[in-house]
């Protein structure tokens, strides 16, 4: 657990990047700094390691005061992503991963392998193992960056936008990646972005920060979308907050329809309706097909892929959108295995979100805003 | 300063050759770097030959390059031409690599706009590349000007006059102030032609300083 | 004329004995290695501290702004100075290497300074968030990043070494400079010509010599070599199908979408690009 108490810094030229800051980041969890430029959130994150020192008040890790102990230790005790990576370029991937295990005096045979292994786990190929940073793409450098954060096994890890200098298509990729290790790995995380998006699909909790290095609002996603505590809070997080947050109200039982459907391959002659599911050997969805405009066997081609698909147990929102776009307004649902289970129409999805209570005001006190003075 | 009171006359003929043997190289030398600075740009396989070429004559020590002149030129010994034509290759050799990495730095979207608007060869050339690099340009321009004009004093010892002439006097006959006259003579010539060039840069970019005003 | 050049350069008489060629090339190679090792000996220690620190950059600006002196005023100075000091042959030597010291001292700092102020502020940053000491962040971050840029400034200040000492015979000083002042002096073109070509080879060999070591120290993370390997084999970076399938919460799967290809890697063509001043 990492607890800021009434951290405050200033720096020499007088300006004040974090006025009065006290909140919790549990262990085990991921707690994201959210906030617009200016609002001390980065400060914050590089407190906790002391790249820079707080001018007042104290950081502790699990109850022991940051400040007490050796800067060199206290860092190699916890992983550091930086957006562009900061990779070192004189040395290849592999001894980027291992330098916090040789700086801990790991001999250089098991560095070699924990290095393998790590690079495994964020989905980089052996082979790019003995390749240079320059040889990388962004996207790669970013994973290098976050196995050479995770080499020594640390308990902490700090984040400082560490997917915001990469495409939006292999952002996605790389927070899935993150997410998965997470689930495994259970580390104590701090996250900094400006990006809200990126806040509510990591985050445990998220904390928006103001100009100043106000606390706005600290909460779980789905309270923080439902319940801007003010106006500040509800312009960040935006405008499409309550599509959004059907995103964190699992899928109560949804009421499905039979979908007729046909094999690919197979012939679609007799079928009287106007859009019919095409699915393969084992009835998972592979697209739509007008058998009117076709004759004859089904092929790839001809196959309407337009529409998401949904599984049972996801959100509200994946079910929902999964409607919107069916070429026949039917959304499809599958279970965890990607085998269809049935289709779904969006006014059911509709009813089902309006008799569903909004998330629970109780849970505020869960995570009670600590709001500045 | 009664030395200096009492030669004024020798020193000012003196920064005169010094400015000729200096600066005449400077211009001979940007006259010609242009045009293989630019061919470099253009084929990509010359670039290496051209770079590898002028990093070779650079390493040659000035007073040797002095010397061996009149075997390859077939001047006499004590010709300053011997002088003008060393330092233009020095010049050159300084430059071309400047030239075409300044070209380079022209980004390559503008070159498309020129290209689509129906500028081509030489009038992209001049219109459009050059301006552009001229920032780069003048930068290097500015050290070969340095450069020169503390190597040029060096060809007081083959017997060409020029400001170098006061140091090699100054220590032949033991007049220390003479020596310090020269030492200085020289440094306000290079900080002349330092000047010169970044008044004729800023006179051709406009824009640079447009942008500087802003931000 | 250059048939004779030949004969002097190629008779046994010219490189035998004390003064005779081969010595004097020892003498001017000598006087080079000691004038840059002790020039790098104050100067590399200063460049790393003031890139490191970020303090006193002004140390690098006054270092350069020297190169407007011209080298030959500042070797008659220093020998008209000094000279009359110092007893015995040490006299002609040690204000000539003091010249040739304070003459390198620019070039080898402002290449170790800017090699250190070049390295990727993020793998500083990196570094020391990673728990390395102000001492490891020196050693392994950026030295090794810097090499590129300081083994350039040590090749100028060789070159520049090389040319200068030859000039130094002026003073006093021995070496090959020795044929070209006394080849001047008596008019003896072959014997100034014959020194002139040797001079300039040995400068051509010891910045070749230079430029293997140099390319066998710097990484090829920093050359753009490997990369230009990669390259040439047609290989693309792409970034792999992720691992976003194993997903706990599915989010909308998009049908009948492949994994999209990572952004190609740039080109990471450091190459040293040091304009440098010689005499």
């Amino acid at each position: 657990m990492i607890r800021f108490d009434s951290v405050r810094k200033q720096f020499p030229d007088g300006t004040v990047a974090v006025h009065d800051l006290t909140l919790t980041a549990p262990t085990g969890k991921i707690t994201v700094l959210v906030g617009p430029s200016g609002c001390g959130k980065t400060t914050s994150l590089r407190m906790v390691n002391r790249m820079i020192e707080p001018s007042g008040g104290t950081i502790t890790l699990d109850g022991k005061d940051t400040s007490r102990m050796n800067e060199a230790e206290l860092r190699r005790g916890m992983g550091y992503v930086i957006q562009h990576a900061g990779l070192f370029p004189h040395r290849t991937v592999l001894d980027n991963v291992g330098t916090v295990p040789r700086l801990l005096g790991w001999d250089k045979k098991e560095t070699r392998e924990r290095s393998r292994e790590l690079l495994a786990r964020v989905g980089l190929a052996p082979e790019l193992g003995d390749r240079y940073p320059s040889q990388l793409s962004g996207g790669q450098q970013q994973r290098v960056g976050v196995a050479r954060a995770l080499a020594a096994d640390p308990p902490v890890m700090l984040m400082d936008e560490p997917f915001s200098a990469v495409d939006p298509v292999v952002r996605d990729q790389l927070q899935d990646v993150f997410l998965d290790l997470q689930a495994e790995l259970g580390k104590t995380i701090i996250f900094v972005t400006h990006d809200i998006d990126e806040a509510i699909k990591l985050g445990d909790q998220v904390a928006v920060l103001r100009v100043g290095g106000y606390l706005a609002q600290i909460s779980d996603p789905a309270y923080l979308l439902a319940h801007p505590v003010d106006d500040f809070v509800a312009d960040f997080v935006g405008r499409d907050r309550g599509y959004r947050s059907l995103q964190f109200q699992p899928t109560p039982r949804l009421p499905l329809a039979a979908e007729p459907t046909v094999v690919l391959g197979e012939s679609t002659d007799g079928l009287a309706a106007p859009w019919v599911l095409v699915v393969d050997d084992s009835r998972r969805p592979l697209g739509w097909v007008e058998p009117a405009k076709v004759s004859g066997q089904v092929t790839e081609s001809q196959l309407h892929r337009g529409g998401t698909v949904a599984r049972a147990s996801g959100s509200l929102r994946s079910a929902l959108d999964a409607a919107l776009s069916s070429p026949s307004r039917r959304g499809v649902i599958v279970d965890d295995s990607g085998e269809l289970v049935g289709t779904v129409r969006a006014h059911e999805v509709l009813s089902l979100i309006e008799a569903t209570d909004r998330p629970d005001e109780d849970r505020a006190d869960a995570f009670a805003a600590e709001e500045s003075p | 300063m009664t030395w200096v009171n009492d030669h004024w006359g020798d020193i000012f003929t003196l920064a005169r050759s010094h400015v000729w043997l200096a600066g005449l190289p400077l211009v001979l030398g940007l006259l010609i770097a242009l045009p293989l600075g630019w061919l470099a740009r253009r084929w990509s396989r010359l670039y290496p030959v051209l770079i590898s070429a002028s990093g070779l004559l650079y390493t040659i020590p000035s007073l040797a390059m002095f010397v061996l002149m009149p075997l390859v030129l077939g001047t006499k010994v004590l010709s300053p031409w011997n002088v003008v034509v060393a330092m233009t290759i020095y010049t050159i050799a300084l430059l071309v690599r400047t030239v075409a990495d300044g070209l380079g730095s022209v980004p390559e979207a503008t070159l498309q706009a020129a290209r689509a608007m129906g500028y081509k060869g030489f009038r992209r050339f001049f219109g459009v590349e050059l301006p552009l690099a001229v920032p780069v340009i003048a930068a290097g321009l500015r050290v070969a000007a340095v450069s020169n004009v503390s190597i040029v004093s060096v060809a007081s010892l083959i017997g060409v006059a020029q400001l170098g002439n006061l140091l090699t006097d100054g220590y032949d006959r033991y007049i220390p102030e003479e020596i310090v006259a020269g030492i200085i003579a020289c440094v306000v010539l290079a900080l002349v032609f330092d000047g010169i060039i970044l008044g004729v840069q800023r006179l051709l970019t406009p824009w640079v300083r447009a942008q500087g005003a802003r931000s | 004329m250059i048939a004779s050049i030949i004969d002097w350069l190629t008779s046994s008489a010219t490189w035998s004995g004390e003064g005779g060629l081969g010595a004097r090339i020892v003498e001017h190679l000598w006087y080079s290695v000691l004038a840059v090792a002790v020039a790098a000996m104050i100067a590399v220690p200063l460049g790393l501290w003031v890139g490191h620190t970020g303090r006193a950059k002004w140390l690098v600006s006054v270092a350069n702004s020297l190169r407007a002196v011209p080298t030959l005023g500042l070797l008659f100075a220093v020998a008209l100075w000094l000279g009359p000091k110092i007893q015995g042959d040490l006299a002609f030597l040690i204000p000539s290497i003091v010249v040739l010291v304070i003459l390198v001292i620019p070039p080898i700092l402002s290449g170790v300074y800017a090699g250190v102020e070049a390295v990727d502020p993020a793998a500083r940053d990196a570094a020391r968030g990673m728990g390395m000491t102000g001492g490891e962040v020196v050693r392994q971050v950026e030295i090794p990043n810097a090499l590129p840029l300081m083994l350039s400034g040590l090749r100028s200040a060789f070159l520049q070494v090389i040319a200068t000492a030859t000039v130094a015979a002026y003073v006093g000083l021995g070496g090959l400079g020795r044929y070209l002042i006394d080849g001047i002096k008596t008019g003896d073109y072959v014997s100034t010509a014959g020194g002139a070509i040797v001079v300039s080879v040995l400068a051509l060999v010891v910045d070749g010599v230079l430029a293997l070591v140099q390319r066998a120290v710097v990484s090829p993370g920093l050359t753009g070599r490997a990369t230009r390997r990669r390259r040439a084999e047609g290989d693309r970076a792409v970034d792999g199908p992720g691992t976003n399938s194993r997903n706990p919460d599915a989010r909308s799967v998009a049908t009948g979408m492949s994994a999209p290809a990572d952004e190609v890697a740039p080109s990471a063509d450091q190459t040293r690009s040091s304009t440098s001043t010689r005499q």
